[in-house]
């Protein structure tokens, strides 16, 4: 075994790319181990703790790009090397074709491109707020997909937007769909009449698939940032992206999306609900219904609601689907399990999902254990194990770490799915599976084996273990829909058809559980 | 809109119902959507599969990641400054674009360059102390001791250099400059280049021609022996022959040989054939024997690079107009002893901010390996602080090959340059890109906030005194140069 490490000074990849090359590169014949990566302290962390941290490693800078092969005796280090290289150098094909011209900043794109206008970032969040800074100075609108930005900055930020009417959308909510593309994270969906401001990124997926899947469609999705309504920053871009759609011609009914807000923003929000001149559905989780009535608003009780109720009021014709009986559902599954199977636990990708499941079963009653709990008695940490009825938010920071999303890489899922299949209290583990723009391109294929693996463990120890899964897509995403939820019944998973849905039928089994 | 109630007070609708020009986000909603995207590459192809227009940057982080140079940026970007060295910068650049180089003359070195004694050597880039130098320096600083007669050999030449009775100066402090390791001295003949629009005067010493030769630290007796015959013939024929041209617009010059193909750095057949034209009548009516005319004319044609001093001289004479205009954060020097990379800046007169020499990558004459390479040395650079040589690769598809790229690399090496530059040169045109002008002033903020660092085509010197040149390629300053220049630019500003 021998180790090659080399330092490429002043020479930049994204992380994802590298991640990827990194990955390619792990799978070339003779490599050990690969890593390509930015000199960050992070990622010099890394290496420290993989004991491959050399001197010239350590004394790369976060511009410098670290290639270290670990490679087997036999290999041909040069070879695997150059190998690398020709990975990294393979340019991405979609506006690299001969005689594109590439900008360097967003200065220099601004002015070469006629018509330019909304810069997507999603850089390191160091480097985040300037640039957002550098696209609004320059006239252009903001899609900021970076996490790690400074409350500071994002005001400073929004501020600036609002000042120029332009859109700031982000940070920390990667979804949007602008004129009907989807930026980011996003599904394809019809265009239409219903517009949406919303400061959940899943929350805004989920409702414009089930507005699509009622024969609605999307005027507009403007995704906020999941910090928006809070004191600090007041709402700024939810206000302003009520007026835009108040003010546009093809928007008829506009859907608001988020969590709780703030008091003080709450108000803001309702009084431009007020002054909106079209109906407004509100969906904030959890969230009171009266304020909302009284300010005209309609009241959304969860995702499904929300979008009945807006596809309702643009007058949309919809077929009449079948009710759910999640108490019946669920009976069914409690007759098939082992004594002491008592809880439920969750296991998402989609924070909103995740969210919108939890309280179902917390307005049951019922204790619930997450990492994303308002309440410190009932948080757990990503470290710790599951308790009682517990509901993971694989998107939290805590989890990611640095690693990609869930939504991108749903792999450090499926560990804790063996893990909850082995423990004889479960009696159901639910998750969800989200496609679309910015997704893995197969969540499910991904996670077939993990569940295979936690059916089997459940059957050898005697146990029935139900699987639920919800797959928020549309028959337009690739794959679709109905590809991925044949894949999941075929492999015996209990699919559920909206997060609504999923969130009663969760709690139904819990309650029934407990109860046996 | 007529939904609307009395009560909307809504900017965005009240523009619209007012029928005034469209908000952005109106804008946005009713046009199409072309986005810029910056970071992650996955979202290109999605965007582009839902067929919308994405451009996607070739994005690094501001100041190649350093924290420190990205501060001392926010301070300079803070509104009541940054509109301070805008104008600032606007009026460097308008100095160095209107300053109109002329060549008047030639003329030895002591006799013309302010402070030249006849123990004074000159060197190339920052300055720099005898036991620093490296191989090249040294050869050349102990073959010109010896040409100076202040030594009788090398090994004397060395123990004179090293005894503090030589006077050593960076070239750039005596309105010089030199290319490669830059030695002058006093009886040398240089170029005497004055920029008629405001008055002040540069120096440059003559081509050697070849590659074994003085600058590139080569110092044997043939070396010596051709800088005997310039001081001789050479030098005195040219001054004599500018006495009856007159006056040669180089500027004029220069953009034509950038029409002709010529970068003017690495690539001078075109700028060396019109000079030529320019000098030959004074040549043919000097004083000098037809024998000795045949000598310089059979020199002159024996390499293209001589015109390659002239334009070094002709960019020293532009920019050194734009030095100590207050606030500017305009580049006014960058150059290489070859040890250290030096720049200068506009508005901080007389400060040098430097880092490493860097490698210089390029293709290399048979027999010689990377490993032999000297480190980037020399004045030249001047020439892309001045917005030609490597930042015109465009203008000389010919050589693209000779710095390892394509045509199309070459057109976006002169687009890179113009991302941290503050104006286009309307004087100096490149035809490839339909006649933009030169990317002029090399603006030390956008080179941090960019991360782009300026592209130099260069030479290649052995890194042993006495071999001369190996090759030939490009390189770059080292990014801590331009931290340090912000950094000082920060606290002196601000």
């Amino acid at each position: 075994m021998s180790t090659t490490a080399v330092v490429r000074k002043n020479t930049y990849f994204d992380s994802v790319s590298l991640m990827s090359v990194s990955t390619k590169a792990n799978g070339l014949d003779g490599v050990e181990q690969a890593f390509t990566a930015m000199g960050t302290e992070m990622n010099k962390g890394v290496l420290g703790n993989l004991g491959l941290l050399t001197d010239e490693l350590r004394a790369a800078g976060s511009g410098d790009l670290m290639i270290v092969l670990v490679a087997e005796d036999r290999a041909d280090t040069e070879a695997l090397l150059a190998e690398v290289e020709d990975l990294l150098h393979r340019k991405a094909p979609a506006s690299a074709e001969a005689g594109a011209v590439t900008y360097r900043t967003i200065a220099g794109a601004a002015e070469g491109i006629a018509g330019a206008n909304l810069a997507v970032i999603a850089v390191n969040g160091a480097y985040a707020a300037r640039e957002a800074r550098k696209a609004l100075e320059n006239g252009l609108h903001v899609m900021l997909f970076s996490d790690n930005v400074s409350v500071e900055d994002e005001v400073a930020l929004k501020e600036l937007a609002h000042d120029k009417g332009l859109f700031m959308m982000g940070p920390d909510c990667g979804t949007a769909i602008i004129n009907n593309v989807a930026l980011c994270f996003g599904n394809k969906v019809r265009p239409g009449s219903v517009g949406i401001v919303a400061a959940s990124g899943t929350g805004s997926q989920e409702v414009s698939v089930r507005v699509h899947a009622l024969g609605g469609g999307i005027s507009q999705l403007i995704g906020t940032g999941g910090r928006d309504l809070s004191e600090e920053v007041g709402g700024i871009m939810m206000t302003d992206g009520i007026r835009a759609l108040a003010a546009d011609p093809a928007t008829e009914v506009i859907v608001l999306v988020s969590k709780p807000p703030a008091a003080s923003v709450e108000k803001k929000v309702l009084a431009e609900v007020a002054a909106a001149g079209k109906p407004v559905v509100v969906y904030f989780i959890g969230g009171s219904e009266e304020a909302v009535t009284a300010a005209g608003g309609h009241f959304a009780s969860g995702s499904l609601d929300a979008a009945r109720q807006a596809v309702a009021l643009a007058g949309v014709e919809t077929a009449g689907t079948e009710e759910f009986d999640a108490a019946q559902a669920a009976a069914d599954v409690v007759t098939r399990l082992a004594e002491g199977q008592r809880y439920v636990r969750g296991l998402f990708c989609g924070g909103t999902l995740c969210d919108e499941t939890m309280y179902a079963v917390k307005d049951a009653g019922l204790d619930v254990w997450s990492n994303i709990q308002k309440d410190p008695a009932f948080r757990l940490t990503a470290a710790a194990g599951s308790k009682g009825h517990t509901f993971l938010d694989f998107g939290d920071d805590d989890f990611t770490n640095g690693r990609p999303h869930p939504m991108i890489d749903p792999t450090p899922r499926l560990e804790r799915l063996v893990a909850e299949a082995r423990d004889p209290e479960v009696a159901a583990v639910v998750m969800d599976f989200v496609l679309g723009f910015g997704s893995h391109e197969d969540p499910v294929g991904t996670t077939l084996p993990a569940i295979e693996e936690a059916q089997r463990i459940a059957r050898e120890a005697g146990r029935h273990l139900e699987i639920v899964a919800y797959v928020l897509g549309t028959d337009l995403d690739t794959p679709s829909v109905a590809a991925q939820t044949a894949a999941l019944e075929a492999a015996g998973v209990t699919v559920t058809r909206s997060s609504t849905e999923t969130g009663r039928f969760a709690r139904e089994i819990a309650r029934k559980a407990q109860q046996a | 809109m007529s939904t609307l109630p009395e009560a909307t007070s809504s900017a965005a609708t009240a523009s619209v119902a007012e029928g005034a020009e469209l908000t952005p986000a109106a804008a946005l909603f009713g046009g199409d959507l072309s986005v810029v995207n910056v970071g992650l590459a996955m979202f290109d192809a999605d965007i582009s599969a839902q067929g919308a227009k994405v451009s996607t940057l070739d994005w690094t982080p501001p100041g190649g990641g350093d924290l420190e140079a990205a501060r001392a940026l926010d301070v300079l970007e803070r509104p009541d400054l940054a509109e301070k060295i805008e104008a600032a910068n606007a009026e460097a650049v308008e100095r160095i674009m209107a300053a109109r180089p002329m060549l008047i003359g030639f003329g030895r070195a002591l006799d013309v360059v302010p402070g030249m004694t006849p123990t004074t050597i000159l060197h190339s880039g920052p300055p720099i102390t005898w036991d620093r130098m490296n191989g090249p320096m040294k050869g050349a600083v102990t073959g010109a001791i010896v040409f100076e007669g202040l030594a009788k050999d090398l090994d004397e030449a060395a123990e004179v250099a090293a005894s503090g009775r030589i006077t050593f100066k960076p070239c750039h402090e005596a309105d010089s400059v030199g290319s490669m390791a830059g030695v002058t001295s006093a009886s040398m003949y240089v170029h005497i280049v004055k920029n008629e629009t405001h008055g002040n005067v540069a120096y440059t010493n003559l081509s050697e021609q070849m590659a074994k030769i003085l600058r590139m630290g080569a110092n044997d007796q043939s070396v010596i022996d051709r800088l005997v015959w310039m001081r001789d013939v050479f030098g005195p024929m040219l001054k004599e022959a500018v006495e009856f041209t007159g006056p040669i617009d180089l500027r004029l010059l220069l953009s034509q040989a950038l029409h002709m193909g010529d970068e003017c750095h690495n690539r001078n057949g075109a700028g060396t054939l019109l000079l030529f034209q320019a000098l030959a009548p004074g040549l043919l009516q000097s004083s000098f024997t037809t024998e000795q005319k045949k000598e310089v004319f059979d020199f002159v044609a024996s390499s293209d690079y001589f015109s390659g001093p002239t334009w070094m001289a002709m960019a020293k004479a532009a920019l050194d107009a734009a030095n100590g205009v207050e606030n500017s954060t305009v580049l006014t020097t960058m150059a290489r002893n070859g040890v250290e990379f030096g720049i200068r800046v506009a508005g901080l007169p007389g400060q040098w901010f430097t880092g490493p020499a860097q490698k210089v990558v390029g293709p290399m004459f048979a027999g010689y390996k990377p490993e032999d390479s000297g480190l980037d040395i020399g004045d030249s650079a001047i020439t892309e602080t001045y917005g030609f040589g490597g930042f015109a690769m465009s203008a000389a598809p010919a050589i693209v090959a000779l710095v390892g790229g394509t045509v199309a690399e070459a057109l976006q090496y002169t687009r890179d340059m113009g991302e941290i530059t503050t104006a286009a040169n309307p004087n100096v045109t490149i035809p490839a890109l339909d006649f933009q002008g030169l990317p002029t002033g090399i603006d030390v903020r956008k080179v941090i906030d960019t991360g782009i660092l300026p592209i130099i085509n260069t030479a290649i010197a052995h890194k042993d005194a006495g071999i001369g040149m190996i090759g030939a390629g490009i390189t770059h300053p080292p990014a801590e140069a331009f931290t340090k220049a912000v950094t000082a630019l920060a606290d002196t500003l601000a």
